[in-house]
């Protein structure tokens, strides 16, 4: 039954029609989240004892930072799906995540330029997590270029696969070296197992647009994915049929 | 196919792409000379102050070779992708992972190794000290390796390509910020006179895991380039 379910999943006309259904069920409950999560960061939760109001903009910066990193993964796991299975929907994942990923790095390093210069009093400095998430956003940015640069998609979206795979091998190595070259920035404040030493009432809508953002992920992925699909296979029946009836 | 005669084919390749590389002795000496210009280029463009050039002269150096290394990679697959033996390579009994490391190590032979030898010569225009130009000497014998390992992934997806030279640099040279970073440490931390045996172990450790990693990769992306 299950994988019955999985096996349909992969046919793109099938998925077209489930990921549109799908697609209002995640961005509902995004929306509420993130609308929560605003609330709460911006107006309930206290100021930093030391960094006043601006701390604020952690709400969007860690959040996007923690995107950052998880969709490269996704983006490799869907590439390995691809490349051991042949599956069309991976491939199309795969690429779509790519730039939704980008933009979520994009977003983690401008949030933190702005973060920073009142904090640290520059706009830029060469600390171990900034350093390795420019590098993260370059590595996004050689993985869309190389699948622009093939014109077959089949083959660009297999040696996009591959080139996310060696990436993925490398992000913990540059992300250990340049941590051992240089660190200025705060450590981890919430993922320390005993006790968080963040305070509650931040920590809930951390948490809140964490959540969301994983939704937004979720909803923009099947979204572009639903293009990529309807481009790739512009010559099949079921989309002259799904355009014909509109 | 026995492991003797895949050790023989690994040989037999090496071999003949030494042969090649030396028929054309004139295109050796590409890689060196862009070396020597880049290197040169920067006591002109930052001054040329004895204690500046001591302070930048290593990471100079070592980035000026990062950069060698991949204008030389684009090529390691070309001639053999333009007239077809890359797909005989491919359709050999022989696993490809051994075919690639027998290519990308006569390309380091004949572009990498004649980088190291020439560094003393560039530490003494950039007036760096003895002992300097030695533990350069030593990160860049460990580290080249890893650069060409490293580059062979991409060049193996971008052969295909009419213009992948930028889309090469775009796709390798994020990689290379680890060998960087721990080379430029090594070389840093000896200037202050201290051991830099951990350094040079986390080099000879990324150099084994690109060993026995990136010819996988490469294999892989060859596939890709030639379907």
């Amino acid at each position: 039954m299950i994988s019955r379910f999985f096996h349909q999943l992969g046919s793109p006309r099938y998925f077209y029609r489930f990921s549109g259904r799908l697609i209002p069920w995640l961005a509902v409950p995004c929306a509420v989240l993130m609308l929560a999560g605003l609330y709460q960061g911006l107006v309930v939760a206290p100021p930093d004892y030391q960094q006043g109001e601006s701390y604020r903009i952690m709400f969007v910066h860690v959040p996007s930072a923690w995107m950052s990193l998880f969709i490269y993964i996704v983006m490799a796991a869907a590439g390995a799906i691809a490349l051991i299975w042949h599956m069309k929907l991976a491939e199309v994942i795969a690429i779509s995540s790519a730039h939704i990923g980008a933009s979520f790095t994009f977003l983690a390093l401008i949030t933190g330029s702005i973060w920073g210069k009142p904090m640290w009093g520059t706009w830029w400095v060469w600390d171990a997590r900034l350093t390795s998430e420019l590098i993260l956003l370059f590595l996004y940015l050689g993985v869309i270029a190389l699948h622009n640069a093939i014109d077959d998609k089949r083959t660009a979206a297999r040696a996009t696969a591959i080139l996310s795979i060696v990436g993925v091998v490398n992000i913990p190595i540059i992300h250990y070296s340049v941590e051992w070259w240089n660190t200025l920035h705060q450590g981890p404040t919430v993922t320390k197992f005993d006790a968080p030493s963040i305070d509650i009432r931040m920590l809930i809508p951390l948490l809140l647009m964490a959540v969301a953002f994983k939704l937004y992920y979720a909803v923009v992925v099947l979204m572009r994915a639903r293009c990529e699909l309807l481009e790739r296979e512009r010559n099949t029946q079921w989309v002259t049929e799904l355009v014909e009836s509109k | 196919m026995n492991s003797a005669s895949s050790s023989t084919a690994f040989l037999l390749l090496l071999r003949r792409d030494l042969v090649l590389a030396f028929r054309r002795r004139a295109e050796l000496m590409n890689p060196l000379l862009f070396f020597v210009l880049v290197t040169a280029l920067f006591p002109l463009g930052i001054g040329t102050s004895p204690e500046l050039l001591k302070a930048v002269g290593q990471g100079v150096i070592w980035v000026a070779a990062l950069l060698a290394s991949l204008l030389s990679l684009e090529s390691v697959f070309r001639s053999d992708f333009e007239d077809g033996s890359l797909e005989q390579f491919l359709l050999s009994a022989h696993p490809v992972t051994i075919l690639v490391l027998a290519k990308v190590l006569a390309h380091w032979l004949v572009t990498g190794l004649p980088l190291l030898i020439i560094v003393p010569l560039l530490g003494v225009l950039l007036d760096l000290p003895g002992d300097s130009i030695k533990v350069l000497m030593l990160t860049l014998a460990l580290g080249t390796p890893v650069l060409s390992l490293i580059g062979a992934i991409g060049v193996a997806l971008t052969v295909g390509l009419r213009r992948g030279g930028m889309i090469l640099s775009l796709l390798v040279l994020p990689l290379y910020v680890p060998v960087l970073i721990f080379a430029a440490n090594a070389v840093e931390t000896a200037a202050a006179g201290l051991p830099i045996t951990a350094h040079l172990s986390m080099l000879g450790g990324l150099l084994v895991l690109a060993l026995s990693l990136s010819p996988l990769a490469t294999a892989a992306a060859l596939r890709v380039s030639l379907s």
